[in-house]
């Protein structure tokens, strides 16, 4: 089980498959696998969520507290991102100072975040100038047989959908004990997810398990929504990996993008209370 | 006047548990642990090799354990990474299992424990080590029984069973005392003890007792999950 690396053989055999547009599970190169959501992972979270994408386990939780503002955004909440690769999730993963993926993880969910406004900021404001609320979100993956960052997005939304904003006492402090009524403010007909293609040979890839990610060498993370659920927005993007990618395969992922986005948003919506 | 419990549990009752076995697939052993709203998960992978190499022993395994909060499992969100608090626990956790692990049978490899706290309400380190110690059963490594733990209180002058944030934070009287406690079922052999508070020696004897009666109740659960994943 705690094998690392992938071998030449296996490496050769997803190349041939995919240039014949077949996966070892079964699914088409374009199709994510199925995923439930379920709340509530931690009560002392604001929110919580926790997503299963096939194997793959991320749970999400957000917490809430007063800070000031940034000196660049006086009227503004904060929001923060944050995430591990938690050695508990794979045998890969590995203790001490983050690598890359640790920090790649969080910032790509933080930018789907922040560059969607789907969190209204402005409302988060508790005396202008002075005091706002900090919106923390934390994400872990629990067992990681790829796609960490699709399913983040996933978990990171439902989540906030569930935030609610914690009651303050008289000084000011949160008050863990009272129960909250409010719920985080949020542009709900706008919710952002990201999805990132891989390219293996000259084949595309999306929501790969953890082997075929190992076998790919490139790849670019989406992240978008929908304006008045209707239009397609583009808020994020970043390639990764060494690989170039080819005009031909972008023009390829703008077009699977609508579809698997609507699809995705489909199913996610099942599990929104 | 006796010490009522603020959740109506009896004085030595535990809180509702749940156990789970084989909770993350990419794990060489795995297991859920739950006493009431505290919830602990635990990973195990090994035993493998160990770098740098000049870490290894040419004797045995060489077991490491790592427990930590996940920032959101508690009110006040926890600072990821490792605390002066969580590396302490870490520490202990090790000692709590090691003696029921036959080491030797693994010389220079390392058996990795990674222990997690997704909710927190108290006891989450004894939650942590009875997850860990279903884990490393799960995992195949050999071993002399199940380690079982958990926390007994004092409450102003009354012993409880598996204390709860509401009973840590007992001010009157005497206040709070907690004692987490793990033993290597069916012996006498603590591998655990550590101690909060203030209480009189006389009353240690009637906490190991006391720890005895739940850890009986707990190894039952244990043995019992573990077999579900057995038989699945």
């Amino acid at each position: 089980m705690s094998s690392m690396g992938l071998s030449s053989l296996t490496y050769n055999t997803l190349l041939r498959m995919f240039a014949e547009g077949k996966r070892f599970d079964g699914r088409k190169l374009i199709e994510q696998r199925d995923f439930t959501v379920e709340y509530n992972v931690s009560n002392k979270a604001e929110g919580s969520a926790r997503v299963r994408m096939g194997n793959t386990e991320v749970v999400v939780g957000v917490k809430l507290d007063v800070a000031a503002p940034y000196p660049d955004s006086l009227d503004k909440g904060n929001l923060m991102v944050s995430g591990d690769l938690l050695p508990l999730a794979s045998p890969r993963f590995e203790s001490g100072p983050p690598r890359f993926p640790a920090i790649e993880l969080p910032r790509l969910i933080d930018r789907m975040v922040r560059e969607s406004h789907i969190i209204d900021l402005k409302k988060l404001v508790i005396v202008e100038g002075e005091k706002v609320w900090t919106v923390m979100i934390d994400i872990y993956p629990i067992n990681d047989d790829g796609a960490l960052i699709d399913a983040a997005s996933i978990g990171t939304i439902a989540a906030l959908l569930e935030t609610y904003i914690p009651k303050l006492n008289e000084g000011g402090r949160v008050n863990h004990d009272a129960k909250p009524t409010e719920k985080l403010p949020l542009e709900k007909d706008l919710i952002p997810l990201t999805f990132t293609f891989y390219k293996l040979g000259d084949s595309l890839i999306i929501d790969p398990t953890r082997e075929e990610e190992e076998a790919c060498d490139g790849k670019i993370v989406w992240g978008l929504s929908t304006s008045k659920g209707k239009d397609h927005v583009i808020h994020s993007c970043q390639k990764g990996l060494e690989s170039s990618m080819t005009r031909e395969d972008i023009e390829q992922m703008m077009q699977h993008l609508p579809k698997v986005y609507d699809d995705t948003l489909k199913k996610l919506k099942k599990f929104l209370k | 006047m006796v010490f009522k419990r603020l959740d109506g549990r009896k004085l030595d009752e535990m809180r509702p548990i749940t156990a789970k076995v084989g909770i993350i697939p990419n794990a060489d052993g795995s297991a859920m642990f739950t006493f009431g709203k505290t919830v602990a998960i635990a990973a195990v992978y090994g035993p493998r090799m160990l770098h740098p190499q000049h870490m290894q022993s040419p004797q045995q395994a060489i077991l490491r354990v790592n427990y930590d909060l996940l920032s959101f499992s508690v009110s006040d969100r926890k600072r990821p990474g490792p605390s002066r608090r969580s590396q302490e626990i870490s520490k202990v956790t090790e000692w709590s299992l090691s003696p029921a692990l036959d080491l030797k049978e693994f010389p220079n490899t390392v058996i990795d424990v990674q222990i997690y706290i997704l909710q927190a309400d108290a006891s989450t380190r004894v939650a942590g080590i009875n997850a860990a110690s279903m884990a490393l059963a799960q995992a195949g490594i050999p071993m002399r029984n199940l380690v079982c733990s958990v926390a007994i209180g004092k409450m102003d002058k009354e012993l409880v069973v598996d204390v709860d944030k509401d009973e840590e934070d007992f001010e009157e009287g005497e206040g709070a005392t907690d004692i987490p406690l793990a033993k290597l079922a069916n012996t006498d052999h603590y591998t655990l003890l550590q101690l909060d508070g203030k209480i009189q020696p006389s009353l240690i004897p009637k906490a190991l007792l006391l720890a005895d009666k739940a850890c009986v109740q707990i190894y039952e659960i244990q043995k019992k999950a573990l077999k579900e994943v057995v038989t699945e």
